[in-house]
């Protein structure tokens, strides 16, 4: 049985707000956790498989040109070594989120330093990562351009450009026009990039840490020219993603590759030094930011414009404008995103892609604007919010963000009136204090999911719809629970698997909201079926603690079950609200920073985030993910860059001790707010995407508050030491 | 001699390559310590050796006859959780799990330390016993790195077993 | 990472005899080699394990602290005679890698800590220290994280370490055991060397000669600092660092021992700071005096043209907290 919805009217019944079970949003413990801690959740590359051998990727050691031969004799007659393997089945680059098909670019072509060109397989890891630096490969090189700034920009073509900026620009009481940079960034999750796949003539196993696989199998069947059914993905843990595992990568299908030629299970995980140079990295962007407005702080024009970067050919775009679009009033707009071809590895999606990088532009440059016109930042901010969006006139699902400004300010503790930098200082350390928005859109996808009332009473959920951390086996344990009057240990969630239905995968915040809606179906369903078992309507029905009340009697769950356990694919499809309105999640950001006199060193002391997303459906893992988002935003505001050589367009930093996340010592407390909403055009559940908001501006907090501090204004992300000293006055 | 991992004799590889990462991973079955840059660079492979805590990517199997290892596994499991284990899934001191096993081994070996009396970074006088302040604990797990962000819910986790410790 | 034939030695004088053969190369911690093996800017044939040498103890000696070779940075940075005696030496060795690292570190290993330079590290890339020859990448590279001092044109590698700037600043000597025997003092401030036309030597040690131990002189009191100018707040590399030991007496500076990291291919130090410095009044004049002298001779490529002022203000910051100007 299918119970299916279409997505096409806002679902303003709350049905989770009338149930009895109590335990939605409660803050509750991973089911997962006690393996997680234990060691025992097993991970891709963790799987033992018999006469499993080991393949290790050759990288390209140019950017550019072709692979003229690969010298195989050079290694195959080292200990171990069973093949090289470098056939047109192999991908030379990752699937871009969703792309549903494979990467035409294939292992013989070269278009950006450190894209593999072969697998050397061998019986042990020792022997084939010996093997594989030694590989032989010759290259015609080609000419290639590595530096953005060094080649006109494609503009893309859904920009924005309504009324006229320029003039408004003129005519304002005060305005703003400003250059901000940002570098690269990786998504460096912990677990690096991890297949095993098994052959057996007909069928193909691949165990691997991917985010979608609702996708990835589409991918992975185009590749290798197989059925869908004859491939099976398993990611039951994912160590990691943040769009780093979104699309299929270069090692899944050469193990696949591998399996399939040698007839034997072959396991390929990446180095760490690969997965910086082969998986997506996030454009670094040039954003020119424009704010236009009157005395009273009106804005009248609002421009954003940003350059990014990928190889040619790519459809991503860092679309760093996205937020802009909706955020901030002002009848004067232009946002346009412009794409440079250049040869560094394959830009896509990093946690966040645009707002991560585009709201601390426009959050910094709002703090400039704000201190021109003598206002108090958080006031302007209010002063200018739309009640619609400023273009096309749709409503806004839900907004929390004045909420959000002001319930964070008052944790905070910010100080009304007038900002003056240098203000206070702690020995050497100039202390300040800055606040930025956050926005981040909110998307759904179409989602799977079985939802099993077996005859034990207790209730199974099946999807393929994975957990890289951000609590889909809790929630979905949570919703189903509460649907069925279930304490969550009596709800089996199996994720990551494709021999169940299709979820929509875990990417652009989407996941719960998606597979949290087909879930919700699929038990809407099963408790209609109960009432017609008990003879009374759906909505009398109570289901608390596995016993069933009608209103006139109450019995065990089991007995109305009574041996016919009851399964139900819901399944969730986008619709018109989409379209009819502006669905986002908001925030604001509070940053109290302290930075060396000295040696322009930053250390971020605290740090709030109030944020409005919906329904939280688990107040301890939505809170683990907006402090994960606040943590990036630290990351991204001082430490995080990548680094690409001038001369040859490869990666320099391409390990964790150059390129810098952020470490313990780095991370205060981080407070957080969660201003509870239903949106009812967000999802069947009335939640939002979180995954990624806590990152969307918090970098523009922690520069206002560094200007606040000691006086220097900060244009260039991340603020490493030279570059806050270089701005600070004297 | 063979090298023993939480109480159990293992023999030593005959490739000298093998570092004690991968043997412990892939020769013993005991997946739990993990494998996160294999450059010491990261701390997922954090075990800890003769009762210190080191990063087991970056030292060879074979220098380590009669040596003694615990890791994850040893020091609980999901059926008799370490106290540090239980206060990670209270706190979510985690979210996707992969740097975990290394976060706890590594804050395992680290309240020792601090009860052994040694100095850090973050220890104001180093002439003197360092206290147990929160920048204590974040100075000394900071060769840790967790990419999902759960850093303030690790010091929630580790300074609640330190405080009933006390 | 290459194969190689393991060995063992029990005693220095076997493991000279070893190390002395081409190919060959010592081991103790192994958290820098095995680094690099792994990534096979490193190859030995045969790897030949200290760790049986019995020599990783602390013991006084006359005038001063006698540390084996094979002490692991841990056990010099916990030791309370250090602590108390030699601070900015603890200091340093703690802001230095991570509790982990130190474990298994290595005193002898750590002063020969190769260079973090990215080029290096890439065996796809130029560079003569790894491939005498082969170029040197980082010249017009990035090279956000190299040398301003004591380079050469073949080469701007630094020194990455903070354990060996504080047994500069304490003006440390380095005990060396080479073939039969034969042993030798090196001063911590020549033990490492300038690239010159040679980049591939890192240091001075002969074929064959390995670091036994280093031995600290007597205490010499004063303010001692470590000050590690980086990005991250722990767990990254030194963008500059100085070590201080000073020491004012009536008004006047005493003592004013300086050394630097990370801005040169070695542990830096200019004794002109020192001559500068001492007998004078503390005051912001002469520290930006100091200052100007240190970076007088300092230059960038570009990338790291910031070092020079910052290891500018690091210094002048460093005098201050320590004669509490």
């Amino acid at each position: 049985m299918t119970a299916h919805m279409k997505h096409d009217q806002p679902d303003e019944r709350n049905v989770l707000d009338h149930m009895a079970q109590g335990i939605i949003g409660k803050s509750l413990d991973r089911p997962e956790g006690l393996l997680k801690v234990s060691g025992t959740a097993t991970y891709a590359a963790e799987y033992v498989i018999d006469g499993c051998l080991e393949g290790v990727i050759v990288t390209s050691t140019c950017a550019r040109g072709k692979v003229t031969s690969i010298d195989k004799q050079s290694v195959m007659s080292m200990p171990g070594v069973v093949d090289v393997i470098n056939e047109p089945r192999m991908i030379a680059r990752p699937a871009q989120g969703t792309a549903n098909e494979a990467p035409e670019h294939k292992v013989g072509e070269i278009h950006y330093w450190g894209q593999p060109v072969a697998l050397v397989v061998a019986e042990t890891i020792e022997q084939a990562r010996d093997a594989a630096k030694n590989l032989v490969i010759e290259y015609a090189p080609a000419l290639a351009e590595f530096n953005p700034e060094d080649v006109v920009p494609e503009p893309q073509p859904d920009g924005t450009n309504e009324g006229d900026l320029n003039q408004a620009m003129e005519g304002a009481d005060q305005c703003v026009d400003l250059t901000f940079t940002t570098e690269g960034h990786a998504s460096a999750a912990m677990e690096p990039h991890a297949a095993i796949a098994q052959w057996d003539g007909k069928m193909l196993t691949v165990h691997a840490s991917l985010q979608m696989l609702n996708y990835n199998i589409a991918e992975l069947a185009d590749a290798l020219k197989l059925k869908q059914s004859q491939i099976r993905l398993i990611s039951r843990y994912v160590g990691g993603g943040f769009g780093s595992k979104l699309g299929i990568s270069e090692e899944v299908v050469a193990a696949s590759v591998a399996a399939m030629v040698l007839d034997r299970p072959v396991r390929v995980v990446m180095s760490r030094q690969q997965v910086f140079q082969t998986i997506m990295r996030r454009s670094e962007t040039r954003q020119r930011v424009r704010l236009s407005a009157k005395a009273d702080g009106t804005f009248t024009g609002i421009g954003h414009e940003a350059v990014v970067s990928n190889l040619p050919g790519e459809e991503f775009a860092e679309p760093v404008t996205q937020s802009t679009d909706f955020l901030y009033a002002g009848d004067n707009r232009i946002m346009q995103i412009a794409v440079a071809r250049i040869h560094r590895m394959t830009a896509g999606s990093v946690r966040a892609p645009g707002e991560a990088v585009g709201m601390p532009a426009l959050e910094a440059a709002i703090d400039e604007l704000a201190e021109k016109l003598g206002i108090d930042p958080i006031e302007l901010r209010l002063r200018n919010l739309p009640d619609k969006h400023p273009v096309e006139g749709t409503p806004y699902s839900s907004r929390k963000l004045a909420e959000c400004l002001t319930q964070g300010a008052k944790s905070f503790g910010w100080k009304k009136g007038k900002r003056t930098p240098r203000s206070r200082r702690e020995g050497e350390w100039w202390i300040g204090t800055g606040v930025a928005s956050a926005a981040r859109v909110h998307n759904v996808g179409e989602a799977k999911a079985r939802v099993t009332l077996r005859d034990d009473g207790t209730a199974l959920v099946e999807t393929d719809m994975t957990d890289i951390g951000t609590g889909t086996y809790a929630i979905l344990g949570q919703i189903a629970g509460e649907m069925l009057g279930l304490n969550p240990d009596a709800v089996d969630v199996q994720l990551g698997d494709t021999k169940h239905p299709r979820g929509p995968g875990s990417g652009g915040s989407w996941g719960a909201a998606s597979i949290g809606s087909a879930v919700f179906l699929a038990c809407e369903a099963i408790r209609k079926e109960l009432a017609g078992r008990a003879k009374v309507k759906a909505e009398k029905l109570t289901l608390k603690d596995g016993q069933i009340g009608t209103g006139k009697f109450s019995l065990p769950l089991t007995e109305l079950i009574g041996g016919k356990s009851i399964s139900v694919i819901g399944h969730y499809e986008p619709g018109a609200v989409e379209k009819n309105f502006v669905a986002s999640g908001y925030g604001a950001f509070f940053a109290e920073v302290a930075v060396n006199h000295w040696t322009g060193e930053t250390r971020v002391r605290r740090m709030t985030g109030a944020f409005g997303f919906g329904r939280v459906l688990n107040a301890k893992t939505a809170r683990s993910q907006c402090i994960g988002g606040m943590v990036w935003c630290i990351g991204s505001a001082l430490t995080e860059a990548l680094h690409f050589d001038p001369n040859d367009g490869h990666l320099v930093n391409c390990d964790l001790a150059e390129y810098h996340v952020p470490v313990h010592r780095d991370i205060p407390d981080l407070d957080v707010i969660m201003v509870e909403e239903r949106d009812p055009v967000a999802s069947l559940i009335q939640a939002k995407g979180i995954g990624e908001l806590g990152m969307c501006g918090g970098a523009g907090a922690i520069a206002n508050a560094i200007y606040n501090a000691c006086g220097a204004r900060m244009h260039a992300f991340p603020m490493t030491p030279d570059k806050v000293l270089s701005a600070m006055p004297d | 001699m063979p090298i023993v991992i939480n109480s159990l004799e293992y023999q030593l590889p005959a490739d000298p390559r093998v570092s004690l990462l991968d043997f412990i991973r892939d020769h013993t079955g005991l997946p739990g310590t993990k494998k996160g840059c294999d450059h010491g660079q990261c701390g997922a492979c954090t075990v800890i050796l003769d009762g210190v805590r080191i990063n087991s990517c970056l030292t060879l199997a074979v220098m380590h006859d009669n040596c003694d290892v615990i890791t994850i596994e040893g020091i609980g499991s999901a059926e008799q959780p370490s106290a540090l284990q239980q206060a990670f899934v209270k706190h979510d001191g985690f979210q996707c799990g992969y740097c975990t096993p290394g976060q706890i081994c590594s804050a395992t070996a680290m309240l020792a330390e601090i009860a052994e009396g040694w100095p850090s970074d973050a220890t104001q006088d180093i002439g003197t016993r360092p206290s147990l302040s929160d920048e204590e604990i974040r100075e000394r797990m900071s060769g840790n790195l967790c990419r999902c962000g759960a850093y303030p819910n690790i010091v929630a986790a580790i300074r609640e077993v330190a405080d009933a410790g006390q | 990472m290459k194969n190689f034939e393991y060995a063992g030695a029990d005693t220095v004088e076997r493991a000279t005899m070893l190390c002395a053969e081409n190919g060959t190369k010592a081991i103790a911690g192994g958290t820098n080699l095995i680094d690099l093996m792994k990534l096979q800017v490193e190859t030995p044939a045969r790897l030949v394990d200290l760790n049986s040498i019995d020599d990783r103890r602390i013991e006084e000696e006359e005038g001063g602290l006698r540390i084996g070779a094979l002490a692991s940075n841990t056990a010099v940075a916990v030791d309370q005679r250090i602590r108390s005696d030699y601070p900015v030496l603890a200091k340093a060795i703690l802001a230095g890698a991570t509790q982990q690292l130190r474990n298994k570190a290595s005193v002898g290993g750590n002063l020969g800590q190769r260079t973090r330079c990215f080029y290096f590290t890439n065996i796809d890339q130029p560079c003569n220290k790894r491939d005498p020859g082969s170029g040197c990448g980082a010249l017009t590279g990035v090279a956000r994280i190299h040398a301003i001092l004591g380079a050469s044109r073949h080469c701007i590698a630094t020194y990455p370490g903070d354990m060996a700037v504080a047994m500069a600043a304490l003006d440390a000597q380095v005990e060396l055991s080479g073939l039969a025997n034969k042993s030798r003092m090196v001063a911590v401030r020549d033990f490492h060397r300038c690239p010159g036309y040679t980049p591939e030597l890192d240091n001075i040690l002969e074929p064959g000669e390995l670091v036994v131990a280093v031995h600290l002189p007597a205490p010499v009191g004063g303010t001692q600092l470590y000050r590690k100018v980086r990005e991250r707040s722990s767990y990254a590399f030194a963008l500059c660092s100085v070590a201080a030991i000073v020491d004012v007496k009536r008004g006047k500076i005493a003592r004013a021992d300086l050394a630097f990291g990370s801005i040169a291919p070695k542990p830096w130090v200019d004794q002109r700071l020192t001559q500068l410095l001492v007998g004078e009044k503390p005051n912001m004049a002469l520290f930006e005096k100091a200052a100007d002298i240190l970076v007088d001779g300092a230059r960038g490529v570009g990338d790291n043209d910031y070092k020079i002022p910052l290891v500018r203000r690091t210094l002048i910051a460093t005098l201050c907290e320590a004669t509490e100007i």
